[in-house]
């Protein structure tokens, strides 16, 4: 068809300008695995030498080899249970009321921008709040639970929007059998929805308080402490949290120090792929469950 | 005539009371109405069927037999439902109550995603039964043809049943709370003739100790199953009375069209 | 009639269940309220104090050390070139990774680029402020060695990987919710898949690739740890990449690291700076929604 010599080349061109096009994307994309395995392979290097079991039982110290990061370790912990204690409640009762029981109306509407907004607040301004409110004005102080508190604000806005999308996809054939049956909204959403959505849910959940794990600027704001020799006893104890404890060894100029931070890093990335390992489990054994 | 075909519209007999009763009700979507001052009574322990066209609002009446509709935000209506003389949309009735009492089996099997024993004994359990619920579900899921099947697999999950049997466990979940009334809608639409028979004959022997509302596509089912036959069309009532009658002297002549379309 | 009534131990419960849940919805309208009321109560002290034009239009900032000057501009400068800076990497890398994953890839490819874009999403930011300061920097240092420690390029860079997989991801989403029509169509025009990409699936996808390039810059804004580690905190107006800046996150990090009391002018910048940070990326997500609202309009 296109027997004359200039559309015969112009389509060549169009092509190699097409597979060029095309390489360049598949570039793009394949620097995103380059880049993790860059960082990956960066951190184990630098910081693999200090993780060990003295490392993981020591309290900090100035002195790096000696330095250790037990304390922020047993605070992450600590924190991150009293934040999944808080935090997940709410979310799941406000996910529950935006979807079974509020009317669509503008409230609802004003309550679902609200919170997509809030999920794209800067976490330090959460920070800001947490200072002034639970530290400050509740007297918390440097506490974790003000950290977890602060914490469960910052994460609530992902919990709430992972238990809708988990909620909503329950079918609603579901509901009305239930419905059909004499059973009141609570009976229905207790006994049917819930569980139903509870592997959606949970995987939202496990998503949200690993990100609350590495979160570090509204620690910073409430003032976690970065040098902390005893563990916490109780949820009004002073803490620190192992990203602080990064941030602070990062933020030094020996080179030693650096290295102990990557050291601190590749025990926060085994917490969270633990937690992210669970999440694939529990996806896992609920879809086998559905077979 | 008029006199005549207006008796025809509300078959009372002396010896059964009505169950349920629908008076001037219309029904809206919005503002389109599905169904349309529509009068008509359920006598008891009969089985009464609902036919006409798809979408002419056979389902939309059925629902508000047990104040289905109001999980449709759009959803409104006017006239009164009796359900032994009482007006349940009356302003003190609990529509949780009134479900209890008027059961209902849909048009796809919807067991909940739990074990056969729990689909059964759930209603009972939510509404306070303090008897045995082994006994119960054993005695529901007889009533419901189903017992012989599952008797072995109670604790086995219900969507691993076929679509008859999951059909059957929704009507054994529902006689488990031992309503008056059974609202079915077209629940024989996803089934295979085979299964079909069996709901057939299982609706024979409900209809002792219940009173059946049942929506069907189907005219033979009509005519085999049910008592009492109302045509509906485009949201209107045109015609109500006994099967026989409404099929082989019908006294409208939309009546007449449609059945007659059917069965050729 | 009588018991098809309502019982009232039911009811009670009932809505005392439907007050209880609605009071917990309530509590992300409580932290809204609770942002504005914590940044607007000290920002009004601070601007007391500090005229407002001063303090958006002042080009120096000093608030720690005498003679004292409040004008944000500098730290306003420090975000900018983060952002753009992060912008020009993420920006074109997302985009170009989402038209590949969703109109090249194939299944199997899929399956390995989305889980790494989502363990690059979910690494702590504090990691990749490690990454700047140890890895980036020094690399840059090679090239160029007038390059200071502390710079905005370091910052920049790593901001954009932060940033990349939520534009990737977001753009992914976009194009596929493109109808296969349009592109069916245009194949059986003879257009190349380039032509086929560039003139008619991202056009068609643009409000949602739009919305996704503002949402990430409100990201890169609000970026915090990673900045605050590599970009150092001298708080300048320049446009020169290699040179030491602060941006507002690190401002507020660097205040409270110390121990400033309450009540002192020095605290009531940290609230003013907050908010202005916080109308910032409010506005920006507000007009990402928009823009998105009118793409399914569109559509609808
Ligand atoms: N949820 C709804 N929202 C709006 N309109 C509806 C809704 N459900 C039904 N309708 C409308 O109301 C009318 C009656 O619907 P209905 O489901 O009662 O019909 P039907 O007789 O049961 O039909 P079919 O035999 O197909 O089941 C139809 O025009 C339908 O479009
Ligand atoms: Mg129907």
């Amino acid at each position: 068809m296109s027997g004359t010599p200039k559309t015969g080349t112009n389509l060549e061109k169009r092509r190699r300008q097409a597979r060029m096009f095309r390489f360049l994307c598949a570039a793009m994309t394949w620097l995103a695995v380059i880049v993790l395995a860059i960082l990956l392979v960066h951190i184990t290097k630098q910081g693999i030498k200090w993780v060990d079991l003295q490392f993981l039982t020591s309290f900090p110290s100035r002195f790096p080899d000696q330095a250790g990061i037990k304390s922020a370790l047993v605070g992450t912990l600590w924190l991150i249970g009293l934040t999944a204690l808080v935090s997940i409640p709410f979310g799941m009762a406000s996910a529950i009321y935006l979807e079974e029981y509020a009317k669509r109306g503008k409230l609802s509407t004003f309550i679902q921008i609200n919170i997509a907004n809030l999920a794209g607040v800067p976490s330090i301004v959460y920070g800001m709040l947490g200072l002034v409110i639970f530290v400050r004005f509740f007297a918390l102080g440097r506490s974790l639970i003000a950290g977890a508190l602060t914490m469960s604000l910052l994460i609530l806005p992902v919990i709430i929007i992972a238990s809708r999308e988990a909620i909503r996809a329950v079918p609603g054939s579901i509901r009305q059998a239930a419905y059909a049956l004499g059973a009141t909204r609570w009976q229905t959403v207790r006994d049917h929805v819930l569980p139903s959505a509870l592997p959606g849910i949970l995987t939202g959940v496990i998503l949200a308080l690993s990100r609350a794990i590495g979160e570090t600027a509204p620690l910073v704001m409430i003032g976690a402490l970065t040098y902390v020799a005893f563990l916490p006893e109780g949820p009004l104890d002073a803490f620190t949290a192992l990203p602080i404890q990064i941030f602070n060894w990062a933020s030094r100029p020996q080179e030693d120090f650096h290295s102990l931070a990557a050291g601190g890093i590749i025990v926060l990335l085994v917490v969270l792929l633990a937690m992210n390992a669970s999440a694939i489990l529990i996806r896992q054994k609920t879809q086998q469950g559905k077979q | 005539m008029t006199q005549e075909s207006k008796e025809q519209q509300t078959p009372t007999s002396a010896t059964r009371p009505n169950v349920l009763e629908a008076r001037d009700v219309t029904i809206l979507y919005g503002d389109s109405p599905a169904v349309r001052n529509a009068d008509l009574v359920i006598p008891e322990h009969q089985i009464s069927s609902i036919i006409g066209p798809s979408g002419c609002g056979k389902s939309t009446l059925l629902r508000a037999f047990n104040r289905m509709n109001e999980f449709i935000p759009i959803c409104s209506m006017k006239g009164s439902i009796l359900y032994r003389g009482d007006d349940i949309y009356d302003q003190g009735v609990d529509p949780v109550e009134v479900r209890r009492r008027i059961g209902m089996v849909f048009q796809k099997p919807n067991p909940f995603p739990k074990s056969i024993f729990r689909n059964v004994a759930w209603g009972p359990a939510i509404n306070g039964y303090e008897g045995d619920p082994r006994e119960l579900v054993e005695s529901a899921l007889r009533s419901a043809a189903l017992w012989d099947e599952v008797k072995d697999r109670l604790d086995s999950s219900a969507l691993g049943l076929s679509g008859g049997q999951q059909q059957r466990l929704c009507i054994a979940r529902a006689l488990a709370m031992q309503p008056e009334v059974i609202l079915m809608d077209e629940p024989c639409s996803a089934l295979d003739p085979v299964s079909t028979a069996h709901i057939e004959d299982l609706l024979f022997a409900l209809k002792k100790e219940y009173t059946i509302v049942i929506v069907t596509h189907n005219m033979q089912q009509a005519a085999r199953v049910s008592d009492y036959t109302a045509f509906f069309e485009t949201g209107v009532l045109i015609e109500y009375g006994e099967t026989d009658q409404v099929f082989t002297r019908p006294a409208q002549k939309r009546t007449e069209e449609y059945v007659t379309g059917r069965f050729g | 009639m009588e018991d098809l009534a309502v019982k009232k131990g039911r009811k009670y419960r009932e809505e005392g269940i439907r007050i209880g849940l609605f009071l917990c919805a309530l509590v992300s309208v409580i932290t809204t309220i609770g942002i504005i009321v914590v940044l607007a109560r000290e920002t009004i002290s601070f601007f007391g104090v500090v005229p407002v034009h001063e303090f958006l239009f002042g080009l120096e900032w000093r608030p720690l050390l005498k003679p004292k000057s409040f004008g944000v501009l500098p730290l306003v400068c420090g975000t900018a070139m983060i952002v753009v800076g992060a912008s020009l990497i993420a920006l074109p890398l997302g985009l170009g990774s989402a038209i590949y994953l969703s109109e090249y890839a194939s299944e199997r490819v899929r399956n390995i680029i989305k889980p790494v874009l989502e363990i690059l999403a979910g690494i702590p930011t504090v990691v990749y402020g490690y990454f700047a300061l140890t890895f980036i920097t020094p690399l840059i240092r090679s090239v160029l060695p007038e390059t200071q420690v502390f710079n905005a390029a370091s910052g920049a860079i790593v901001g954009g990987i932060m940033v990349h997989p939520m534009v990737a991801s977001l753009c992914d989403d976009a194009l596929q919710a493109v109808p296969n029509s349009l592109r069916t169509g245009a194949y059986a025009l003879g257009a190349t898949p380039l032509e086929v990409n560039v003139r008619v699936i991202v056009p068609a996808a643009l409000s949602g690739i739009l919305a996704s390039f503002v949402l990430a810059m409100s990201r890169a804004i609000g970026e915090t740890m990673a900045v605050t580690l590599a970009s150092g905190a001298t708080p300048k107006l320049t446009a020169n990449p290699l040179e030491s800046i602060q941006t507002m996150t690190a401002y507020i990090v660097q205040v409270s690291l110390g121990d400033t009391p309450a009540g002192t002018i020095e605290y009531q910048t940290i609230f003013a700076v907050g908010s202005l940070l916080f109308v910032i990326t409010l506005a920006m997500n507000l007009l990402a929604h928009r823009i998105l609202k009118r793409f399914q309009e569109v559509y609808e």
